[in-house]
């Protein structure tokens, strides 16, 4: 078993997520990830937005950046742009990263800059109490949609695949190895890699929607989440909920911050091509 | 040998960045300031630096905050519409204590208005356009040579405060060109922030010293800290504590106003016996001053005073010059923003003028003068 808790601020507990909320296990993945990728804490940074997920860092010993909301790439790609050699891990939450920062968020896959984000996906705006986020599915019940949401919501891996991610996975809370090995797969590839981890929120989701416990909600994702290859074997018309978990996508395609070295290596070694 | 140069002011710009040692920059392209990010894609990667456009002006502003918590001088430039988007980002860099400049060269506004014009329609939203309070620190210069001084300053002042610096320009001097001799490399006053003198576990990454300044360690250099938006403690962790709030945001103004005389630039002309003064900042400094030679031509005593330094307000340094004075003019390529800081500073004993021009032009030097002869 690895010693977790040299990698938590313990003087910072207890944390301000819910009984039964799934942000402590994907907390707990990226950090045991993190101890088996083996990586320097000194030479960590962890980033993110703002909402319930990205209170993380806060909780976390490494650099540590609690920025705007839905900035977190933004401020991560400076970090990684300024200084390459820097692991840089971006926790954000669902509305952090596909509502306010879905512009960053697109551009940062496109660029496939070496970060590795982690996507709390709790389908809601917890932290302000239960509105309707881009990833809450369509006729849920939100503070915001007292008569079922009418808006559809994104598939945040199909959106970073076609952005220009070069890698791309999804898992649950119920699947914390699975969850663990992509995050740990992640930290070891070059470019920008994205992974999104469905979190329960039993307080503010669930409860309105009358989903039961965090442990009932974490059995939802058990009974629903399927590999690409047996959803393929489900007809279609009888797939309901049910969704994909694993490695979506992985390419090898050229990090940025790598190309832009080239540019300097290339203008000091021969002086530039004025 | 002298190296005479013509250069435009976004060009002084970036010399003056460069000279200031900038080694990092995130833009996106905007009139009238594009020549900024134009030059330094080129000019960074080869001094080792780093260059990057991102998707928007807020992403700009992220990252450049991103880049000076690693440890580099970096630094924004854009112009109105861009600026309102820099705002929430700038207010995240003044709380969190991170340097950086923030260049905006002004343009007609509000909303996209005139992008090819100038105005000085941001005066205001340079001290006040983020949400809650802040210190502001704005420089405003009125030629090119001046640009390269100031944005030197810009950088020092940054650095040495831990804060960021909006560095305004407006479309006249951002695309002015004049000829320039610039000082010799190394020969530039450098001012770089301090680092922590003690080890990682005693670090205090948000106590001010015996200047209110904290020291700032990088990321990556072993201090493992937290950096929040959240109102936080001298750790840097996040408090509802009204005491510690209360303390963080009278550090925060008083790091800036204590050093409030030596970041205070005013120029004075012919101020000593004026009975009318113009008042002037920024490319209205140069129709204003022949308008004061015109003026002192025709026996008026007139006399101009311009602040190169915009925040902190110099109020004392307008309150002086203006004791004998029967009038102040204020012409602006704004609707009189910082007419209301002269009258804060002056009082009801000396009225003050307004002169406003917000089509998109600069005032002539024969306007001013009848503003004087009239006054």
């Amino acid at each position: 078993m690895p010693d977790i808790w040299k990698y938590i601020r313990k003087e910072n507990l207890p944390h301000i997520w819910c009984a039964g909320c799934g942000h402590g296990i994907v907390m707990g993945a990226v950090i045991r990830a993190i101890d088996r990728a083996g990586l320097d804490q000194d030479k960590t940074v962890i980033v993110s937005g703002i909402g319930c997920s990205s209170r993380a860092p806060g909780y976390l010993d490494f650099n540590t950046l609690h920025t705007t909301h839905g900035r977190a790439l933004a401020f991560a790609t400076g970090i990684k742009l300024a200084r390459p050699e820097l692991n840089v891990v971006v926790v954000t939450g669902d509305g952090d990263l596909a509502a306010i920062g879905g512009n960053h968020f697109i551009h940062a896959c496109r660029r496939n800059i070496g970060i590795t984000t982690v996507c709390f996906n709790n389908s809601i705006y917890g932290m302000t109490s239960g509105q309707y986020s881009p990833m809450t599915p369509k006729d849920r019940l939100a503070s915001t949609a007292p008569y079922g949401n009418i808006d559809r919501a994104f598939d945040l891996c199909a959106l970073a695949k076609a952005a220009g991610a070069t890698y791309v996975a999804r898992s649950t809370t119920y699947h914390t190895t699975m969850l663990i090995n992509q995050i740990t797969k992640a930290l070891g590839r070059q470019g920008f890699s994205f992974i999104e981890a469905l979190s329960q929120c039993p307080t503010y989701y669930g409860r309105r929607n009358r989903l039961g416990s965090g442990a009932a909600m974490m059995e939802w994702y058990r009974d629903n989440a399927v590999t690409a290859q047996a959803f393929e074997k489900i007809p279609p018309s009888e797939r309901g909920e049910k969704f994909i978990i694993g490695e979506i996508y992985a390419a090898d395609e050229p990090e940025y911050t790598s190309e832009y070295q080239k540019i300097i290596d290339k203008l000091s070694g021969g002086g530039g091509s004025r | 040998m002298s190296d005479v140069r013509l250069l435009q002011g976004n060009e002084a710009c970036v010399e003056g960045a460069l000279a200031a040692g900038l080694r990092f920059f995130a833009g996106y392209p905007i009139t009238p300031s594009t020549e900024i990010a134009e030059l330094l894609s080129e000019r960074l990667p080869r001094v080792g630096g780093k260059f990057i456009q991102m998707e928007d002006e807020i992403a700009s502003m992220g990252a450049v905050c991103g880049a000076s918590l690693c440890g580099l001088k970096a630094m924004t430039a854009t112009s109105g519409p861009g600026f309102s988007l820099k705002q929430e980002n700038l207010g995240y860099a003044a709380y969190c204590e991170i340097p950086c400049v923030v260049v905006n060269v002004q343009r007609v506004g509000p909303s996209t208005g005139m992008p090819t014009s100038p105005a000085s329609g941001d005066m205001q939203q340079a001290r006040w356009g983020s949400h809650g309070d802040r210190p502001a620190i704005s420089f405003m210069p009125s030629s090119v040579r001046e640009t390269f001084d100031l944005t030197v300053m810009s950088f020092n002042v940054s650095e040495q405060l831990r804060t960021p610096v909006v560095f305004l320009l407006d479309e006249v001097v951002g695309h002015m060109r004049e000829s320039v001799t610039l000082p010799q490399p190394g020969s530039v006053k450098v001012v770089n922030r301090k680092k922590p003198a003690v080890p990682p576990d005693k670090y205090l990454p948000f106590a001010g010293e015996e200047d209110l300044v904290p020291p700032m360690a990088s990321f990556g250099d072993g201090y493992r800290y937290h950096v929040t938006g959240l109102t936080h403690n001298e750790r840097g962790f996040p408090t509802q504590d009204p005491k510690v709030a209360t303390r963080m945001m009278f550090r925060l103004i008083e790091k800036v106003s204590r050093v409030r005389k030596q970041i205070t630039l005013v120029d004075y002309h012919h101020v000593e016996d004026a009975d009318v003064i113009v008042f002037a900042y920024g490319s209205m400094a140069r129709p204003s001053l022949r308008a004061v030679r015109n003026a002192r031509e025709l026996g008026i005593r007139a006399g101009m005073i311009r602040p190169a330094t915009i925040w902190p307000f110099p109020a004392e340094e307008v309150r002086e010059a203006a004791r004998n004075a029967r009038a102040i003019i204020c012409p602006e390529m704004n609707m009189g923003q910082m007419a209301l800081e002269v009258e804060r500073a002056v009082g009801p004993a000396v009225p003050v003028l307004r002169l406003p021009k917000v089509g998109g032009e600069l005032h002539t030097p024969a306007e001013i003068l009848d503003a004087i002869k009239g006054a």
